[in-house]
């Protein structure tokens, strides 16, 4: 190197490389990005992944099929019944067994109660990474009502292990559980949370449909609309229709850059032929579309659930196969009736037996793309259990998706990616 | 000789007299954030400690204090610690020139506004500081950001100034509120309008409060320029920013909302009715309010990116505040009535 000025050295100009996370406020969960920073300008982001590996693949295999069911609540855990449904629906494919039309119905009802959940998640953490954190507790009023759904259903409020093969774990309750006075909240107060708690499950669900599509007008009067929002969002991460589809997105990332691509309509699985729902596509395929499309599609799965509540309470019936050899007996025949107890007793200790053979079953998760890659070698465990992580080929492409833009904008496209670490570490 | 001593007493009581019930009201205002947000999120902000949870100040205070002091390895200690006690002086002595009311002020100085100017400019010290000698990477940033942003807002503020001291033709604060007298359509919101709200935003901007807190930027750049201080240096920060925030607010009612004069002036009836109303509480109560407008822009709106706020600094707000600097000075030239005749 030449020197204008002998005696002087130019100082050697190098990148910024900056750790972003795994302890970031916006790294969601157990992202450890490596950046290559330019002054504000991200050169490079180099996604490391694995802190939240609990290597629940290989624990599939030693473990019956049916003890797995709670490990897939836990991949993705905001979206926790439709990891389920992929899984449940993979052994139901190897059985060769369908379950009846009522808890099919429930499980799409469950499974549009979690895609607002999840959506509902992702709008309040995008929103406070761009910085507007009340849209952040408006999302999150919402989602107690729809964990209260989960909570009456199955007992808990997050990892559910409500569908199983065959069915679901029981029918939907009768009655809501309801609030308690307490020395903080006022009978007032407690009949007001109370209106709504009064009759089923169903009616409970009904009372949100009627609400919701007016809590989303809410968070898109705080949003949609806002100058500093469409700045911030608008033209940020912007990712082709041809590109997406290279990069393997699925989901509302591929919807967002305007590829009408939906499992529910493509291959759909159970009773989703039957509902009537549309599919919003984005245009431009950059975080604001991104976020319209995840918006609307609260919206339709709003109008899901209503299709599937109507059902519902019209239709009574099973939610679960009597076929004793792969779903338990109810306990008051398994008291009095002998091969009642034989059957429970091989089901909750040895499990079923899957045939052989290999499947991939696939459902349109909040994020994309969920498959499970199922092989059985006719053993009561799993041979095999592949996830196919939605948000795995998303983050993948962070690093082409957030070249060029700045610091801020990595923080925008990598919280429109709706990024959960446990799917994508598993 | 007594006499002087006297005197510098006196000054020490004076000082204290705003010092004290300002740092009360740091404190206050930390918890009406907490419970204002909190009731505009839908929830009821901290209600545990004392009353209506009116001990949780006192109770951060404390934590605070009994927290230690972390000064990193890396760091610079001396700068280290010096930066908070940088942010907040300036912060705290810009108090010195305001005007309560008619004739409550620490220092009646003539060139009080531009001490004011400098007291906020050097503000910025303590935080580029902080972001040096904390040699860790996002405070880097914060400080980069936090300097380049309060450069640019002290110039669109510094002309929304211009116009204020065009209009009153003085730059001693209570001279400004005096040539406002005369109601609520004499004061300097309605000739200076585009001021008014581009030395508001600027003053936003200069606390680095939300939507303009890229400094600290919690999701982008986890806590900027403060995120490797604890305990009571931490604490400093905090009160210096809440200190300027209240500053901000009390100029803002200062230059273009008449001070402590009575909104009710000139109208017939109500003037007479609320005449008893020291001015200090109408001084009070539009301060509250433009705090008030502080705590909800921050529940409301989203946080500007680093380069858009620049862009409004530049490319929007200075050349409005010359275009009006310019209106105003032609209104005064002509004598425009009622404000400049």
């Amino acid at each position: 190197m030449s020197l204008p000025i002998k005696g002087i050295v130019m100082a050697e100009i190098r990148n910024y490389t900056l750790n972003f996370g795994p302890q970031h406020p916006a790294a969601h969960g157990v992202l450890r990005l490596v950046l290559e920073m330019e002054g504000e300008t991200v050169k490079r982001a180099d996604p490391h992944i694995g802190l939240l590996h609990r290597a629940t693949e290989k624990l599939a295999e030693s473990k019956v099929f049916n003890q797995s069911i709670g490990y897939m609540d836990r991949l993705d855990y905001v979206s926790m019944m439709c990891n389920e449904h992929a899984y449940v629906m993979a052994i139901e494919k190897l059985l060769g067994i369908e379950p009846p039309i009522r808890a099919q119905y429930i499980r799409v009802m469950f499974d549009e109660i979690t895609r607002i959940l999840n959506h509902l998640l992702w709008l309040g953490a995008h929103s406070l990474d761009l910085g507007a954190m009340t849209v952040f507790l408006y999302t999150f009023r919402e989602r107690e009502d729809l964990m209260d759904c989960y909570e009456a259903v199955s007992g808990a409020r997050m990892h559910a292990t409500y569908y199983r093969p065959g069915g679901v774990y029981r029918d939907l309750p009768e009655r809501m559980p309801r609030y308690k006075e307490t020395k903080w909240r006022s009978a007032k107060d407690i009949a007001k949370r109370n209106e709504t708690r009064q009759g089923s499950l169903l009616d409970f669900i009904w009372a949100f449909t009627e609400r919701f599509p007016g809590c989303v007008d809410e968070y898109e009067t705080l949003l949609t609309d806002n100058r500093i929002w469409k700045q911030r969002t608008v033209g940020v991460g912007v990712v082709s229709p041809e590109r997406a589809m290279q990069l393997g997105f699925s989901g509302p990332m591929l919807r967002g850059s305007g590829i009408a691509w939906d499992l529910r309509k493509k291959q759909p699985y159970a009773v989703y032929d039957q509902l009537d729902f549309d599919i919003p596509v984005g245009l431009n395929g950059d975080c604001y579309d991104r976020y319209l499309v995840r918006v609307e599609e609260m919206r339709q799965s709003n109008k899901i659930i209503r299709q599937c509540v109507e059902w519902l309470q019209a239709n009574p019936g099973p939610v679960m196969l009597s076929d004793h050899k792969i779903t338990p007996p109810s306990r008051v025949e398994m008291k009095t009736d002998m091969e009642s107890l034989i059957h429970h007793f091989k089901l909750f200790t040895e499990g079923y037996c899957v045939p052989e053979g290999e499947v991939y079953s696939a459902i349109e998760h909040p994020k994309g793309e969920f498959g499970i890659y199922l092989i059985s070698d006719g053993a009561n465990k799993p041979f095999r259990v592949k996830i196919r992580a939605a948000g795995f080929p998303h983050l993948a492409a962070l690093d082409e998706m957030c070249r060029g833009h700045m610091l801020a904008d990595l923080v925008a496209i990598l919280s429109s990616q709706d990024i959960v670490f446990g799917e994508i570490d598993r | 000789m007594f006499d002087s001593i006297f005197a510098i007493i006196w000054i020490f009581i004076k000082i204290i007299a705003i010092v004290l019930p300002l740092l009360l009201c740091v404190a206050y205002l930390t918890y009406a954030e907490r419970k204002v947000i909190g009731y505009m999120q839908g929830r009821i902000g901290p209600n545990r400690v004392g009353i209506l949870g009116l001990g949780q100040p006192f109770a951060d205070f404390l934590k605070l204090l009994c927290k230690e002091i972390i000064i990193p390895s890396a760091s610079n200690r001396y700068l280290f610690i010096i930066a908070p006690i940088l942010t907040i002086a300036p912060a705290l002595a810009a108090w010195s020139v305001i005007p309560f009311s008619q004739d409550i002020v620490l220092a009646n100085v003539n060139a009080g506004v531009l001490f004011i100017f400098a007291m906020s400019s050097l503000g910025v010290y303590g935080v580029l500081i902080a972001g040096w000698a904390s040699n860790s990477k996002y405070a880097f940033f914060g400080a980069l950001r936090a300097a380049a942003q309060t450069i640019s807002y002290e110039i669109a503020m510094g002309f929304a100034l211009v116009g204020v001291l065009l209009a009153a033709g003085s730059v001693n604060l209570q001279e400004i509120v005096l040539a406002q007298q005369g109601g609520l359509w004499h004061w300097y919101w309605l000739p200076l309008l585009p001021l008014f709200v581009i030395f508001w935003i600027a003053g936003m901007a200069e606390t680095n409060r939300a939507p303009f807190d890229v400094a600290e930027g919690e999701s982008e750049i986890v806590a900027g320029f403060h995120v490797e201080y604890a305990g009571m240096s931490f604490a400093v920060f905090f009160l210096a920013e809440y200190t300027s925030m209240i500053l901000i607010s009390i100029l803002t009612v200062l230059f273009f909302l008449g001070g402590w004069l009575s909104p009710f002036e000139g109208i017939p009836g109500l003037q007479t009715a609320f005449a008893f109303v020291p001015g200090f509480v109408w001084l009070v109560i539009k301060t509250c309010f433009f705090l008030l407008l502080y705590l909800w822009i921050r529940a409301t709106f989203p946080r500007y990116r680093y380069d858009q706020i620049m862009r409004l600094g530049w490319k929007i707000l200075i050349p409005v505040a010359l275009l009006w600097v310019i209106v105003v000075s032609a209104a005064i030239i002509c004598k425009i009535g009622p404000w400049f005749s």
